[in-house]
């Protein structure tokens, strides 16, 4: 879980920034049952998700439970070929993974 | 001997149920922004007016609920997007997720959401002026019976 939870793909096209990434993470609502003990299974989905380019924040996202698990995210940001993009997350358990890659 | 093993297991076991217990306490106080309330509320809230300016695209029918595509894309609103949320009617707790946009940022995003039943997904859009909103029927249809 902890090795790069944040795989990420930034095109640089006509001065917008493309940006692609895919979150590993299990989106747990908290309303789903063991099918063997019958328990519920603790609620663990990620929050908050806040990109930056070249350190500085242009996004942060709030997400509830109803984001799939393994969350997709594609967003846009105004920039150039080589700008730094950055994207954190923070789930309810207070863990947190981030990815990072320069602008093709 | 064996009781003295499971002496040994509870201690151990009692040790990682408090440190759980602390991991869990700790982040909510940090994570205050998180807007719970909205969050948890089985309310659709305000979606503002229905606009064509916003352009939303979900599959018609999704075979799968538990991963619906949703783009929103909210490039030909008038002024400045401060927000792009992104609203499923039809399940518990409706909003799914919100976008704060920032300088630099285009009012695009694109996301997957589950979705327990057929029912409408809002792309919720606020600017300065007000909040608009466009909305796309998605028919789910697990079990393959059809909607």
């Amino acid at each position: 879980m902890a090795k790069s939870a944040v795989k990420l793909r930034a095109k640089a096209k006509k001065g917008m920034i493309d940006i692609k990434c895919l979150m590993s993470h299990p989106m747990e609502t908290g309303l789903r049952k063991d099918k063997k003990t019958g328990e519920k299974i603790p609620a663990h989905f990620i929050q908050t998700v806040v990109a930056e380019k070249n350190g500085t924040p242009f996004m942060s996202a709030d997400f509830n439970s109803t984001i799939s698990k393994n969350p997709y995210l594609r967003i846009q940001v105004a920039g150039e070929k080589g700008d730094e993009i950055k994207v954190t997350w923070t789930d309810n358990k207070g863990e947190s993974s981030s990815g990072a890659k320069a602008a093709k | 001997m064996k009781r003295r093993l499971f002496m040994k297991g509870t201690l151990a076991g009692s040790a990682i149920t408090t440190a759980l217990g602390a991991g869990l306490l700790a982040p909510r106080a940090v994570l205050a922004a998180w807007p719970e309330s909205a969050m948890t509320s089985k309310e659709i809230g305000d979606t503002g007016m229905a606009s064509a300016t916003v352009k939303i695209k979900a599959p018609e029918i999704a075979e799968n609920g538990a991963v619906v595509p949703v783009t929103v894309d909210a490039t030909g609103v008038d002024g400045i997007v401060e927000s792009i949320s992104i609203v499923a009617a039809a399940n518990g707790v409706p909003l799914a997720a919100t976008y704060n946009m920032k300088e630099g940022a285009i009012p695009f995003v694109s996301t997957r959401l589950k979705m327990g039943k057929t029912g409408d997904v809002y792309g919720v859009v606020k600017t300065a002026s007000g909040t608009v909103n466009a909305k796309t029927q998605v028919k789910v249809t697990i079990g393959g019976c059809g909607g």
